[in-house]
């Protein structure tokens, strides 16, 4: 590495990014100036990134100023080729024959020479670089700005600061040229801001942006805890929120304002779904765990000197909330049951007809699920007529997100019994692998009948999911349904469902128990190999190999297993009868009654479904094998004796195979 | 405290002084002000552009019958289309809210990612709603596509939504109580035509007569679309501006039918297919005449 360091500074002053993209595009930033740099043979030196929503910066402390000097070796013509080629080759290289070297090859020797390769610039380099690797980034949805065929990139591109040292690594791109200055906040700050490598962020911080994310965090925090001071009110942490305000401001600082109480007698699932989503607002409880008729909002300006600001919000809030109960109370006026028809106006993919016609498909799901789960029928089906209804409501309309959830509260207030209303009010959850299943029964078979039924409609219609693309989210369908049959301990079997459908669901559950449950995947495979009746057959096997397979008997008994499926395979073994009276005495004669005994044993522990016990007994199996395979040739030059002894082995790889196939799992001692 | 009228006089001539032409509304119904021809035909090929001008839009299911404070079946927009748009873009908008009287230094402004798409048009932008102190005032897009168009010059597109605006202006409630001009109020002059088209578009409007309304309507547009097409010579005089004012009707009917409950979930999308076949069919042959007109090709 070369002495000379200097600081360089790259800052992209863009129109504003959504907030939400910012992160990963540093990251992918980071990493191609990186990778750019490496590729140039220079050392960057410490480097960071930061982002606000008009600014992305990257920052290498110290980045060489130019590249180290080096040799490169130009092979010409073979020796073998005679004077004029390499006088040809000294003249196209402008140097004497006399300085030519002869290198040895393998294929003979070849006239060479060594030519010094001077370092360029770093300013150069990176100038060349610079427009190439930004327009690298990655975004979800890029624009053009200046012309159909102009740089494309996430939000136009408005100025860019480039320095290295105190000199400007000059470029351009998108009809920007980079400079040495920044710009401020739109109201707080100057448009040109002069600084220089150790004044940057202080800089920055004078004229309104704090350019550190954990900076413009901390002052939000800290703000919020200064406004609650003394007030009894405690905030309800959104931490989700939180960043996203982190990345919508330059300059946050957190404002309270209150609402009328009143509007507390509406649903606390309205309150807060206006204010957290729509609003971003922070919302607050009393000391006795309610919601109180206040919240924190959080604006891009140090200070409301007016209270402007508090007002304004305070009125678009107030505004909202008068919606709110508008459609509370009107939609109301009309029952959910008189709502289902109007489904038939509502579409659930276009393909696949109404909502109404969705409707009809659940419920009868939801029957054959409770009927095969032996759970009344009743309130489910009510449930599952009533579920989309909501969907015609004025409140549904214009807060989507609480689709199923009013229902609840509609169905509720309209005398549906507990099962239902509760039922239809949590059909959507699971949405996530971290939200709960649904606490009721009735709500899981509900849940699970819809998501099974988009899942096997749009599969019907040619709509699963290739590769990254997944418009309809039934990925999220899909492990929704496994989390709810195996933490609802829900025993279905998946045989009536289509093949290409089930492959997806196992394919899911492996995701589920591997990533969310944190099993070994050879675990998983091994048992799914074994085609468990249902997903919580499947949880219990994994549950008991996981214990079993820490015994020591257990992973020197699976590399047998290998290795008999290996025999069975290459013997391409298709079945037969096992004849005992032709087994050997000794170690064959005892193998085929340890396995007798044994298998009678697991037998019955498996009538009762103890995998645990069952896996155990098996891997005491262990002995007889080792001795089994020391001491017998399988294959036996007397064809009778080679294929009961494959018989042999097919009987007990097959028993013991129907728990978890062994021959699965991964072991330190397997041979192929 | 500014009357509604003088907001608006204030941003035309904010918008006229930036040299934009300043329009009078286009007199067919349209949903949003993107739909007028001087956006959606203008914004097509290479000639840059300027223009602003309030467009009334109707949403017949948006109508409430005069009752909910916030909504309505017509509201007016300002629309201002710069093409292409000036570097300096978001600056302008800025200015354009000190003119009619926000301090923006004592205000809280946020730009929040939305991209605006419009199957019917076979369009779609990139941009933002503005929100001041937590309302939503103006959406701010760059167009990328119209008419299935991709678009020479990327125009900056701002619409302000003008009765919430000036509700926020005038520190209203509801926006019945705007004042108009002095002694005036919005319900004043626009109560009974809230209520009398909610009647009409939730009620009385004959889904018979707005089916065949559509049918003709669509079948003049697509004919003179396949007129254009066919013909050899004569393009430039071509009125395709006409052709348009009938997909305009299209579109309005089909709302017309959608607040009527008529139109079922398989026709729906059958429908919105049918009127952007319409508009994409005018759009390809707005910017075949333009080329002519401009003598890049012959006519």
């Amino acid at each position: 590495m070369s002495e000379a360091t200097q600081p360089f500074l790259l800052e992209l002053g863009v129109e504003e990014i959504p907030h939400w993209m910012i992160v990963p595009a540093l990251g992918e930033f980071e990493r191609l100036f990186r990778e750019t740099m490496a590729q140039n043979q220079l050392e960057t030196g410490a480097v960071r990134v930061d982002g606000t929503p008009r600014r992305l910066v990257l920052r290498a402390e110290a980045l060489e100023i130019r590249q180290a000097d080096r040799e490169e070796l130009v092979m010409g013509p073979p020796k073998a080729a005679g004077e004029g080629a390499a006088q040809g080759f000294a003249r196209k290289n402008n140097c004497a024959p006399a300085d030519l070297l002869t290198e040895a090859t393998p294929k003979g020797e070849y006239y060479a020479i060594r030519r010094k390769i001077e370092g360029r610039e770093s300013r150069e380099i990176l100038a060349g670089a610079l427009p190439g690797l930004i327009t690298k980034i990655p975004w979800p949805k890029a624009m053009y700005w200046t012309g159909r065929d102009g740089v494309r990139f996430i939000r136009p591109i408005r100025w860019i600061a480039a320095l290295l040292g105190e000199q400007i690594v000059e470029f351009e791109l998108a009809g920007v040229k980079s400079g040495a200055n920044s710009r401020g906040h739109r109201r707080l700050g100057a448009d040109e801001i002069v600084f220089d490598h150790a004044t940057y962020e202080e800089r920055l911080e004078k004229n309104g942006v704090i350019l550190s994310a954990e900076k413009r965090r901390k002052r939000i925090q800290d703000g919020i805890k200064k406004l609650l001071r003394g007030k009894g009110l405690k905030l309800i942490p959104d931490a989700a929120l939180l960043e996203d305000i982190v990345y919508l401001t330059e300059f946050p600082t957190p404002i309270f304002g209150s609402f009328r109480e009143e509007f507390l007698e509406l649903p606390q699932e309205v309150l807060s779904t206006v204010m957290r989503h729509h609003q971003r607002y922070f919302t607050l409880q009393r000391e006795d765990g309610s919601m109180a008729p206040h919240f924190i909002a959080v604006m891009n300006l140090k200070a409301d000197r007016k209270g402007y600001v508090q007002k304004g919000n305070e009125r678009v809030l107030e505004a909202r909330f008068n919606d709110a109960r508008f459609f509370w109370q009107s939609d109301l006026k009309r029952k959910l049951a008189e709502r289902v028809a109007d489904l038939a106006h509502v579409t659930f993919q276009a393909k696949l007809g109404s909502y109404l016609e969705k409707t009809e498909r659940v419920k009868a799901r939801a029957r054959a699920i409770a009927a095969s789960l032996g759970h009344p029928a009743e309130a489910v089906e009510r449930a599952a007529e009533l579920a989309k209804a909501d969907l015609t409501t004025d409140m549904v309309k214009e807060l989507t997100e609480l689709q199923g959830v009013m229902g609840g509260l509609y169905a509720r207030e309209q005398g549906e019994p507990e099962a239902v209303w509760r039922a239809i009010y949590e059909h959507y959850l699971p949405q996530s692998m971290d939200d709960p299943i649904p606490a009721t029964q009735e709500g899981r078979i509900l849940s699970l009948a819809d998501k099974l039924d988009t899942l096997e409609s749009c599969f019907s219609v040619g709509m699963a999911p290739t590769g990254s693309k997944d418009p309809f989210a039934l990925r999220r369908a899909a492990q929704g349904a496994v989390k709810l049959l195996v933490e609802g301990k829900m025993r279905l079997p998946l045989e009536g469902l289509a093949g290409e459908l089930r492959e997806f669901l196992l394919e899911r559950a492996r995701y589920y128990f591997k990533e969310i449950r944190g099993l070994a995947y050879d675990e998983i495979n091994a048992v799914l190999a074994a085609q468990p009746s249902d997903m919580v057959d499947a949880e219990a096997r994994l549950f008991a190999l996981k214990l079993v397979r820490q015994t020591e008997n257990f992973e020197p008994l699976a590399a047998s297993f290998k290795r008999i499926r290996n025999i069975l395979k290459q013997a391409a073994f298709e079945g037969g009868e096992l004849n005992p009276e032709l087994l050997e005495a000794g170690p064959e004669r005892e193998l085929y009654e340890e396995a007798s005994r044994v298998l009678a044993s697991v037998e019955q522990h498996r009538r009762s479904d103890d995998y645990m016990q069952s896996l155990a007994i098996i891997a005491t199996l262990r002995p007889a094998v080792d001795r089994f395979f020391d001491a017998v040739l399988v294959n036996a030059p007397d064809e009778a004796v080679r294929r009961n002894r494959l018989a042999l082995l097919d009987r007990l790889y097959r028993q013991v195979s129907s728990i978890a196939d062994f021959s699965e799992i991964v072991t330190s001692s397997t041979t192929e | 405290m500014d009357s509604y009228q003088e907001t608006i006089f204030k941003l035309k001539r904010f918008w006229a002084k930036q040299g934009c032409v300043i329009q009078e509304p286009y007199d067919v119904e349209v949903g949003a002000g993107t739909m007028c021809p001087e956006t959606f035909l203008r914004v097509l090929g290479p000639k840059p552009y300027k223009v602003a001008y309030v467009q009334p839009s109707r949403r017949p299911a948006d109508g409430r019958y005069g009752e909910n404070p916030n909504r309505l079946y017509k509201h007016a927009q300002l629309q201002v289309i710069l093409k292409p748009a000036p570097a300096n873009v978001m600056d302008l908008y800025l200015e354009s809210l000190e003119a009619i009287g926000i301090k923006l230094d004592q205000h809280d402004l946020k730009f929040e990612e939305d991209n605006w798409e419009s199957p019917t048009l076979g369009a779609w932008g990139i941009g933002w709603q503005v929100m001041l102190d937590g309302l939503e005032i103006t959406q701010f897009t760059y167009f990328q596509q119209c008419g299935g168009v991709d678009l020479d010059l990327a125009p900056a597109e701002l619409t302000y939504g003008l009765e919430r605006l000036v509700a926020f202006l005038q520190d209203r409630k509801s926006v019945y109580d705007i004042e108009w001009v002095e002694g005036v109020s919005y319900r004043d002059v626009r109560f009974l035509d809230e209520q009398q088209f909610s009647v009409y578009n939730f009620e009385k409007a004959d889904v018979g007569m707005l089916w065949k309304l559509l049918d003709l309507h669509e079948a003049e547009a697509q004919r003179l679309v396949n007129e254009y097409n066919a013909s050899g010579t004569d393009k430039s005089r071509f009125p395709l501006l006409a052709a348009y004012d009938h997909v305009l009707k299209c579109s309005h009917n089909f709302n017309l039918l959608d607040a009527r409950g008529a139109i079922s979930v398989t026709e729906r999308v059958g429908v919105i297919g049918r009127v952007r076949k319409l508009a994409v069919g005018v759009a390809a042959a707005w910017c075949d005449q333009e080329r002519i007109l401009s003598g890049e090709v012959a006519a």
